[in-house]
């Protein structure tokens, strides 16, 4: 199932957040959105996902999406958006069970999502009991156990620290190139970006309009820190966003 | 070069440790002074009774049975009262949480209930719901409806928006959301809230029984008053007294067991 963004276009009462975006977002790619803080990425995010209306312009589905799909659009959140008194596999259950699944079929795609995630062990255990780590872990095995169309990820790492960080991403590029999955996914952090994504989309300051969509070819498992293409990447991403992320910093907070 | 000296401490403080035992050393050296002034007499008997014969009456009241006389009938219109005032309120508050309609509708009629002295509409609740227990129903039940109203449909709005998208996100239909994430989510407040309810419904427990009852531990009480027989008069506060400190024992029992997923 691939998606398109048309012409969408998104205010506050009077504030223009986004001007005329229009995105294609191929099957079993993982688009990468990047921009300035408050750029209008995360809102873009949600719009995809049907969580807001956009004031002009709109998102078209083409194709269907796979017939075990229960949840075609599905987000991971930046902070992970765990229930705390489910635990680890309630959690998941908990997207399951107002779907028509059988108990049976219900506790092999837990058992599945947490295998993926090499999570197994931890399947009674309370949120709080997880590392930031583990429970990005947890709400992105929740994601797979629905099997989506497209992941819609908002900052997924962000909330993470910098070694914990590297460790998903690797774990992310696993979960993609054994299971190619298409997903949009909005960071500030070009480092994620340049690892993760085959096409990069960098955002102006508000009001957010497409800059550039930079394309990366290299495969994902092939790309490491030492690549000089990703490192040429890299810069020439922050080159579009330095001047816009300066001026966006000094501006000040609207209302 | 100056001699080293350790750096001073400026931390610690501000983080309550729990003391086991504290409290009830409290009560009895409080309960001993009493006892003592009464013996050597520097607290006259007319301003307070000797624990001891508080203590004596006690035991009398458990002995001849009179104690299950009067606490019983206390129990269970406390039980019944608050049940009806705290389930209804803990309805409408989710209603006030979750529909915006309810919420304008029904905030200012609570906001201008709340403040009533329940009390003073007990004459009111005799006429419309009778002398017998019917008013004492009515009126605890009004009075822990308040409260829990305030308290769940707070608790409701404080329950995390991420989460509720998320539910959203995933299609969760909206009975799950409700069932599966908010009430889950407003429990810690409305538990919190049941605290003060529930110490409400005592105090108009004791008011509804000086109207109107033969048996329970507020006539028990408004009978020692008035004939200024203080070790009856102070066995009758102890009992309330102990009644508060069993029911928020039994609420944090429920608030350790449903609420563990807290850290």
């Amino acid at each position: 199932m691939d998606l398109t963004i048309q012409g969408l276009t998104h205010r506050y009462d009077a504030v223009e957040v986004l001007s005329d975006i229009s995105l294609a977002i191929p099957s079993g790619r993982i688009v990468c959105i990047v921009g300035p803080s408050g750029c209008g990425k995360s809102t873009l995010l949600r719009m995809i996902g049907g969580l807001e209306r956009p004031s002009a312009g709109q998102i078209m589905q083409l194709g269907d999406p796979p017939p075990d799909c229960l949840n075609p659009l599905t987000f991971v959140f930046q902070d992970f958006a765990l229930l705390p008194w489910r635990t680890v596999a309630g959690n998941i259950s908990l997207v399951l069970e107002d779907r028509a699944v059988s108990r049976q079929d219900r506790a092999d795609r837990i058992a599945d999502v947490l295998a993926r995630t090499n999570l197994s062990d931890f399947a009674g255990a309370l949120p709080r009991q997880l590392s930031g780590g583990m429970k990005q872990r947890v709400a992105i095995a929740r994601a797979l156990a629905v099997n989506p169309a497209v992941m819609l990820m908002d900052e997924p790492l962000s909330a993470l620290d910098a070694q914990t960080r590297e460790l998903l991403m690797d774990d992310l590029v696993g979960l993609w190139t054994r299971t190619p999955f298409t997903a949009v996914y909005v960071t500030h952090n070009l480092s994620e970006a340049v690892r993760l994504g085959h096409r990069i989309v960098v955002l102006s300051r508000r009001p957010g309009r497409i800059r550039e969509v930079v394309g990366i070819d290299t495969p994902l498992d092939a790309r490491d820190a030492t690549d000089p293409e990703l490192a040429r990447a890299q810069d020439h991403l922050w080159h579009l966003m330095r001047e816009e992320a300066r001026a966006a910093d000094a501006e000040l907070a609207h209302g | 070069m100056a001699d080293p000296r350790p750096v001073p401490f400026r931390g610690g403080g501000f983080r309550p440790v729990q003391k086991r035992g504290v409290g009830l050393l409290v009560f009895i050296l409080l309960i001993a002074i009493v006892e003592w002034g009464t013996r050597a007499g520097w607290i006259s008997s007319l301003t307070l009774p000797r624990p001891s014969d508080v203590a004596r009456t006690l035991i009398d009241l458990w002995q001849s049975g009179l104690l299950f006389q009067h606490v019983l009938p206390s129990l269970s219109r406390l039980a019944v009262g608050s049940a009806m005032g705290v389930t209804a309120g803990i309805g409408i508050g989710v209603l006030i949480g979750l529909f915006s309609l309810a919420r304008a509708g029904l905030v200012p009629l609570v906001a201008a209930l709340f403040p009533i002295p329940k009390i003073a509409l007990l004459p009111l609740f005799v006429i419309w719901f009778g002398i017998d227990e019917g008013s004492k129903y009515a009126l605890i039940a009004l009075g822990t409806f308040t409260p829990t109203v305030v308290a769940t449909f707070g608790a409701v709005d404080n329950v995390d928006r991420t989460l509720i998208r998320m539910g959203q996100s995933f299609g969760l239909p909206w009975l799950s959301i409700v069932t599966k994430i908010v009430l889950p989510g407003a429990l810690p407040g409305i538990l919190s809230g049941m605290r003060i309810s529930l110490s409400i419904g005592i105090i108009l427990l004791v008011a509804a029984e000086m109207l109107g009852a033969q048996y329970g531990i507020g006539a028990y009480i408004l009978e020692a008053g008035s004939l200024y027989d203080l070790e009856r008069l102070f066995a009758g506060v102890v009992i309330l007294s102990a009644l508060g400190v069993v029911l928020s024992w039994a609420i944090s029992r429920i608030e350790a067991r449903m609420l563990r997923w807290r850290s």
